[in-house]
């Protein structure tokens, strides 16, 4: 229990899973898979990085609003001004990673809580993303996509789909297996991860054995920009189309499934794999309760109560290392 | 058996002190936090430094760990002249500081916390990865060498007893090119037995060659495994002493104060016949 944080999770969705394959018609029909399945990648991928983040002692709640704001970049640019759609990829991508960037020098510098500068950042980014679309595309969504030249290639990237064992599943599933194992991998074998628990788990002994903690906390904001970026472009490219209100609300709900994971909202504690679960656990469930034909606002009381279950059993976790402050 | 006894220079033979001190003092602005302190540190000895709150010790530590210049008297490092303006000065000298937090991350496992900021990989470019066995196994070699035998290295080093930890920590130093290490008060937050177990890392540490400064204001601690003495009072030395040449009980009075303490238990005993 101690040693791998995505065990309880496991056994909840494993729980859910059998729940709704047993009281629903469609939940283990092949449709049905592939349409859980994409509603988790999308959260899964945010919550992966976030749960880097949330182990590197930090929060970012402009992640939700960020999948917008790429997502609007590039379709502001592309249907408004005729930019070529990859040097848009491309300025979409870097604009994220600037603000990722920006958001980690003013919490470092500044010292305060990273949870005030990044809903700081969340206000900015959301009255931006409305205010600047209506400016210059005079509506609050991104139109004609379809007609942009190269959307196709594009699309083959972000958007496409292919059958696997009778479902017909999305690309996003695709990418949200290859970040959750490059996470994992990146955490428990290379030297940054380890600086990444470093600097969540006790920031003045990394400082004090040689840890560049600046680097670490830098590196982490722009991961979950960077992943925010590619959220928006698989919403963008599979939809085609993209509202100015993408992604507000949702912070919270990668941080739910990050901490429904393992992690430790303190800090220097956690898995990516528990964080791909607990995406995993939010998609069945929300895609279970509209099979299940229930009232859809059961859906928030079950997340508020799986996240309370998973704070306390990481209080336990935590208690049992002897963490002493 | 006063401070006019007190020994300057080694006394074990040709080889010079790994690390000596002279006169050393240190202020700030104008106050003197340290003044007139002289002490040396031999191949396999226990250094002790010992005194109450104020005394000047951790100003003692920061100028020997290099976090503080002195601006009087002399720093020697193997019989040279040295003056350290950052840690990683003394470090490369072999000077390594253990501070009373330790520098270990609680939840991480006890060796990722051993190679914490010097992990060992293997591979190259984008495969470049840790090198987990090798860590897992130098991990369990160092530590079985100060004779701490872990089942586990793999548990998180908050698990630990305090003492343990004390000693992943000095491990940790010796591993990566100590020769002198510095303790800041290694038993002053553990309980009788624990201590116990830090004092035998400590003589264990000394008989493989290390010298240990060993700073606390517990006598008691103080006095087995120490081979030297040296006393510090308001910032300034009542004198370094052999352990021939120094009691228990004559420490512990001029700590205290000699005069002062008299007076107090004067002070504080039952009035007669009342």
């Amino acid at each position: 229990m101690l040693r791998r944080p995505e065990i309880g999770a496991g056994v909840a969705a494993l729980a859910i899973f059998a729940y709704f394959s047993a009281t629903t018609q469609t939940f283990l029909t092949a449709p049905g898979v592939s349409t859980w399945l994409y509603s988790s990648s999308l959260f899964g991928i945010m919550a992966v990085a976030v749960a880097l983040l949330i182990i590197g002692g930090e929060f970012d709640l402009s992640a939700g609003a960020m999948t917008g704001t790429t997502g609007l970049i590039v379709g502001v640019v592309t249907t408004q001004w005729g930019l070529d759609i990859w040097l848009a990829l491309l300025l979409a991508l870097v604009i994220a990673l600037s603000i990722g960037a920006a958001n980690a020098v003013v919490v470092i510098k500044t010292g305060l809580p990273s949870f005030i500068v990044t809903l700081a950042t969340f206000f900015i980014l959301q009255g931006v993303n409305l205010a600047v679309t209506k400016l210059i595309t005079g509506s609050v969504a991104i139109q004609g996509m379809n007609d942009v030249p190269g959307f196709g290639q594009v699309e083959w990237i972000f958007g496409s789909s292919f059958s696997f064992l009778g479902m017909n599943l999305k690309i996003a599933i695709v990418w949200w297996f290859a970040i959750t194992a490059l996470a994992t991998w990146v955490l428990l074998r290379t030297k940054a991860g380890n600086w990444i628990f470093a600097v969540g788990g006790q920031v003045t002994s990394a400082r004090q054995t040689g840890v560049p903690v600046m680097q670490t906390k830098i590196g982490l904001f722009m991961t979950t920009a960077g992943a925010a970026w590619l959220v928006g472009m698989l919403q963008l490219f599979d939809v085609s189309t993209v509202q100015a209100t993408t992604g507000i609300g949702q912070e919270f709900i990668y941080i739910i499934c990050a901490v429904v994971g393992g992690c430790l909202l303190t800090g220097g504690y956690g898995s990516a794999v528990g964080a791909a679960i607990g995406a995993l656990i939010y998609g069945m469930t929300l895609q279970g309760i509209v099979f299940a034909q229930w009232d859809n606002n059961w859906l928030k009381a079950f997340l508020g109560s799986m996240l309370l279950l998973a704070v306390l059993v990481n209080l336990y976790v935590r208690r049992r290392a002897g963490v002493r402050e | 058996m006063t401070a006019e006894t007190a020994v300057t220079g080694s006394t074990s033979g040709a080889a010079p002190p790994v690390l000596e001190v002279r006169e050393i003092g240190k202020s700030y602005g104008s106050v003197i936090a340290l003044r007139g302190v002289s002490a040396s540190l031999g191949v396999g000895e226990v250094l002790c430094v010992l005194g109450d709150n104020g005394a000047g010790k951790s100003t003692l530590i920061k100028i020997l760990a290099g976090a503080h210049e002195h601006s009087e008297g002399a720093l020697l490092a193997y019989g040279q002249e040295r003056r350290f303006s950052s840690p990683r000065e003394a470090l490369d000298l072999g000077i390594a500081t253990v501070y009373q937090d330790l520098a270990v991350v609680p939840l991480m496992p006890v060796w990722r916390n051993f190679f914490l900021g010097s992990e060992l990989t293997k591979g190259r470019g984008p495969f470049q990865r840790l090198d987990v066995q090798a860590m897992r196994g130098t991990t369990k070699t160092e530590l079985a060498r100060m004779g701490i035998d872990l089942r586990d290295v793999d548990q998180p080093i908050g698990t630990l007893s305090g003492g343990e930890r004390q000693s992943v920590a000095i491990a940790r130093a010796v591993h990566f090119g100590a020769k002198v290490v510095i303790l800041d008060e290694p038993t002053s937050a553990l309980g009788v037995k624990q201590a116990g177990v830090v004092l035998k890392y400590i003589a264990q540490s000394r008989d493989r060659g290390l010298g240990v400064v060993f700073i606390t204001h517990n006598p008691h601690h103080a006095y087995p495994v120490g081979d030297r003495f040296l006393l510090l009072r308001r910032g300034t030395s009542l004198g370094e002493f052999a352990k021939r040449d120094i009691t228990i009980e004559e420490m512990t009075r001029l700590m205290a104060g000699g005069a002062e303490l008299e007076a107090l238990t004067h002070e504080l005993e039952r009035p007669k016949g009342a």
